[in-house]
């Protein structure tokens, strides 16, 4: 075969992808693409979780149950810290976009002081609801089922407000800078799933399970 | 001279530099191969479970192992084939080749691809520790609780059983997510998804079945390890919690785990078909189409593994129904495959010859799985040998026979050197007989009412001539699988040179030299058809002249 025969990046034009050890093509999707697919991962995990939160909806056999020892004020109030912080950490990817870096900072502080917020209002539920009511996740089929599910969304929360001070505490380093903006919009995805999966625990453990 | 390969001494791919320690890499190819290598390992101990689950049913009231030990066997068996044989292995070959198919230099995310092979290798390892830590698992690969609750199951196993497979599940999930990314992002140039080679295609559906299965069987998996170790409630029948519960969970990621082992298979099969028929496949969009409706399909019928736990009439209606839709994607596979061969300039080299061994074994295990999903049936033959005799011919004589051929057909790309044809003719046929003669008669066995998992049986019930019949092959199937060991390791080291593309394939990875270097391809090609290299080779009719 001769050489003339060869087709190649490099014989049309296409000659970003010379160099060692590799470049890539459609880079600028690859960490997207990505977190999309973890992002659906994570879905399907938390659905499992709430699948099992409605199965036993209503079949315990002893107390306390949830009408008897949830309380709206704090959580509703810990729900709209976290829905604003959806809208805080949406301006800031913007800002970044537009480089304007210090707005990006203010709101990306924004974001970590409602995350941090929300945090604090589980744990005084959670304080309450062990010390005051003596529920835990052995009390109970709802004990079981609303730790679980609630613990594990505030892990996520508590992953991705770590994450968040990271960038910010790089970011005042001047080591975040706009180049950086897809790295910040997955991680702003991610925290939109947060929130989306918020709603859904509110729904069913607020509202419908109350 | 590889076809888009610069000769060796252009790039000069310095071989030290490129190998210079295994345990750190983050080559998609050494990676690939680890993934291989550790798997053979676990095969190797996985048989040889089988084989002791094998002598103990030789004659009847037999005390060759103890019922709790038997136990042990059959679970650690069964995790071990499922969890850290056949999954792995066919992300060893997924890994290997997509760059290369493709036409990339890695994977999406090299990290994370090298942080996934050391979490199944630490995962598998983790569950074998239990065997110094008093005792393996002993409760089935499905782990139904309350059996595995605490209350009955009081010692660690389970718990290793648990862990072991949470931090080899972590690191599938990471590699479904590096799958579907790598496919859907780092093609070459021209190498549109309609272009990309079927197996590519199967490995991405894969990614995208292991994405939405494997997280619920985490989660299950967690909720049984609250249960056990901090005392909640989720499978606890005794607080309202319910047995069926984990049943459904577990089933739900289970039944689609058969075809995230069956799909990459099948994927193998699309490729070598062509190559050893000299034929283009017969109908790649609907084979492609097939992939995807088997993929949704499959998510919907894990409730045929419960119909004897009694389930309303009308769900058991309804999976049935759904079960049985499955034989249709799968059956216009079949028929593609046929169709590909039929009238083909055949080359019964060896990887055609476990290709065909797939398509044979492969529908006998389809058709004995339709009689399951008739609801009357399964009442009658669940949990008995004859499910034991179906899945076998599905997962050993479907994704294992596949896993072969592809032994046999890319070898070559990786070591540079072509396995020994006589050494693979020895291993088929004595592996086609020992096959056929071990899980034939289960399917009678289990006919005759011998139920599965049990240690021993009393001579009485006319079950010993279709175990010794059994234990027979199985002992042929371990003879097999010793020439097939023996012909990796010799052909590895002094086997014939194979050149950089001994079968006169198509598809990009045999484009570049055999082993590739450490980039893969020196230039990216550029893609127009679905079969780049026949474009290379024969430019005088180039396939997309026709597309
Ligand atoms: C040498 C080849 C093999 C032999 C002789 C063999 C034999 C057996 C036998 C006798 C059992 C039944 C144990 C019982 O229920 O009492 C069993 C179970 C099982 N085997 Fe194999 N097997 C072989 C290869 C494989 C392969 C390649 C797979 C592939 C994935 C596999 C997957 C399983 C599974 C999932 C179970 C169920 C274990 C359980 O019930 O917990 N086996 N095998
Ligand atoms: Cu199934």
């Amino acid at each position: 075969m001769s050489e003339a025969h060869l087709t190649s990046a490099a014989a049309t034009g296409h000659g970003h992808h010379r160099g060692f050890p590799a470049a890539d093509f459609n880079e600028e999707h690859r960490v997207q693409v990505g977190m999309a697919c973890f992002i659906c991962s994570e879905a399907a995990f938390f659905s499992t979780l709430i699948v099992a939160y409605i199965t036993y909806l209503g079949k315990d056999t002893i107390g306390p149950t949830p009408a008897e020892v949830l309380r709206w004020p704090l959580v509703i109030a810990g729900t709209i810290a976290l829905v604003s912080s959806s809208f805080t950490v949406h301006w800031a990817n913007s800002a970044l976009r537009q480089g304007d870096l210090s707005a990006f900072r203010r709101w990306l502080a924004a974001t970590i002081l409602l995350g941090i917020a929300f945090l604090a209002g589980t744990a005084a539920e959670w304080r309450d609801l062990i010390v005051e009511h003596g529920l835990t996740i052995g009390t109970n089929l709802f004990g079981t089922t609303y730790f679980t599910l609630v613990g594990f969304h505030a892990l996520h929360v508590t992953v991705g407000v770590i994450v968040l001070t990271l960038m910010l505490a790089l970011s005042a380093k001047r080591f975040v800078s706009q180049q950086h903006q897809v790295g910040f919009e997955v991680v702003s995805w991610y925290w939109h799933l947060v929130d989306s999966v918020w709603l859904v625990v509110f729904t069913v453990v607020y509202v419908i399970g109350r | 001279m590889a076809v888009l390969d610069h000769p060796a001494e252009n790039v000069s791919p310095p071989v030290a530099q490129r190998a210079p320690s295994w345990a750190t890499t983050l080559d998609h190819k050494q990676i690939g191969i680890l993934y291989i290598i550790t798997s053979l390992i676990f095969m190797a101990v996985g048989g040889l479970e089988a084989l002791i689950i094998r002598a103990q049913l030789w004659v009847p009231d037999s005390h060759l192992v103890g019922p709790d030990m038997f136990n042990q066997l059959f679970t650690m068996h069964g995790t071990t084939m499922v969890f850290f044989v056949v999954m792995p292995m066919l992300f060893g070959f997924g890994n290997y080749l997509i760059p290369l198919m493709i036409g990339a230099r890695d994977m999406a995310f090299p990290r994370l691809n090298a942080f996934s092979y050391w979490m199944f290798a630490f995962g598998g390892t983790l569950t074998y520790l239990s065997f110094l830590a008093g005792g393996a698992p002993n409760v089935g690969w499905f782990a139904y609780a309350p059996l595995t609750e605490y209350a009955f199951s009081r010692d660690h196993s389970t718990d290793y059983w648990i862990l072991g497979l949470m931090v080899s599940g972590i690191g599938t999930t990471a590699t479904a997510v590096n799958l579907v990314t790598t496919i859907l992002v780092m093609r070459a140039p021209g190498m549109s998804l309609a272009r990309v080679p079927l197996f590519v295609w199967m490995m991405m559906f894969d990614g995208v079945l292991l994405i939405f299965a494997l997280p619920p069987f985490t989660a299950a998996a967690i909720m049984l390890l609250l249960d056990r170790g901090l005392g909640a409630h989720f499978f606890d029948t005794q607080a309202g919690g319910s047995a069926l519960l984990w049943q459904h969970l577990f089933w739900f990621f289970g039944h689609p785990e058969v075809y995230i082992m069956a799909l990459p298979a099948f994927g193998i099969i699309s490729e070598v078909v062509p190559v050893f028929s000299r034929k283009v496949i017969f109908g790649y969009e609907s084979v492609a189409a097939a992939t995807v409706v088997i993929g949704v399909i499959s998510m919907g019928v894990w409730a045929h593994h419960m119909f004897t736990v009694g389930m309303s009439d009308a769900l058991d209606a309804i999976f049935s129904g759904a079960s049985f839709l499955i034989a249709v994607p799968t059956g216009i596979k079949m028929f593609n495959w046929i169709a590909t061969i039929y009238g083909g300039k055949i080359r019964m080299q060896s990887p055609m010859l476990f290709a065909v061994g797939f398509l044979a074994m492969f529908l006998i295990g389809g058709l004995t799985g339709i009689m399951l999903a008739a609801v009357p049936i399964d009442w009658q033959v669940s949990d008995s040998y004859f499910v034991v005799g179906h899945f076998h011919y599905v997962l050993f004589g479907g994704s294992l026979f596949a896993i072969m051929a592809a032994y046999y057909f890319w070898f070559p790309k990786m070591t540079g050197r072509l396995l020994s044809e006589r050494l693979a003719r020895w291993h088929f046929w004595l592996m086609l007989a020992g096959f056929n003669l071990t899980f034939f008669p289960m399917h009678i066995a289990g006919l005759l009412g011998m139920p599965r998992r049990i240690y021993t049986y009393s001579a009485d019930r006319g079950w010993t001539i279709w175990n010794q019949l059994s234990t027979v092959g199985a002992m042929l199937l371990a003879v097999s699988f010793l020439f097939f060991f023996w012909n990796l390791f010799v052909s590895w080291r002094r086997g014939e040179s194979s050149g950089d593309d001994p079968w006169d394939a198509w598809t990009l990875e045999w484009a570049t030299t055999s082993p590739p270097a450490h980039y893969n391809f020196e230039e990216i090609p550029i893609v127009r058809s679905r079969r780049p290299l026949w474009d290379l080779k024969h430019p005088e009719d180039p396939d997309w002249e026709h597309e």
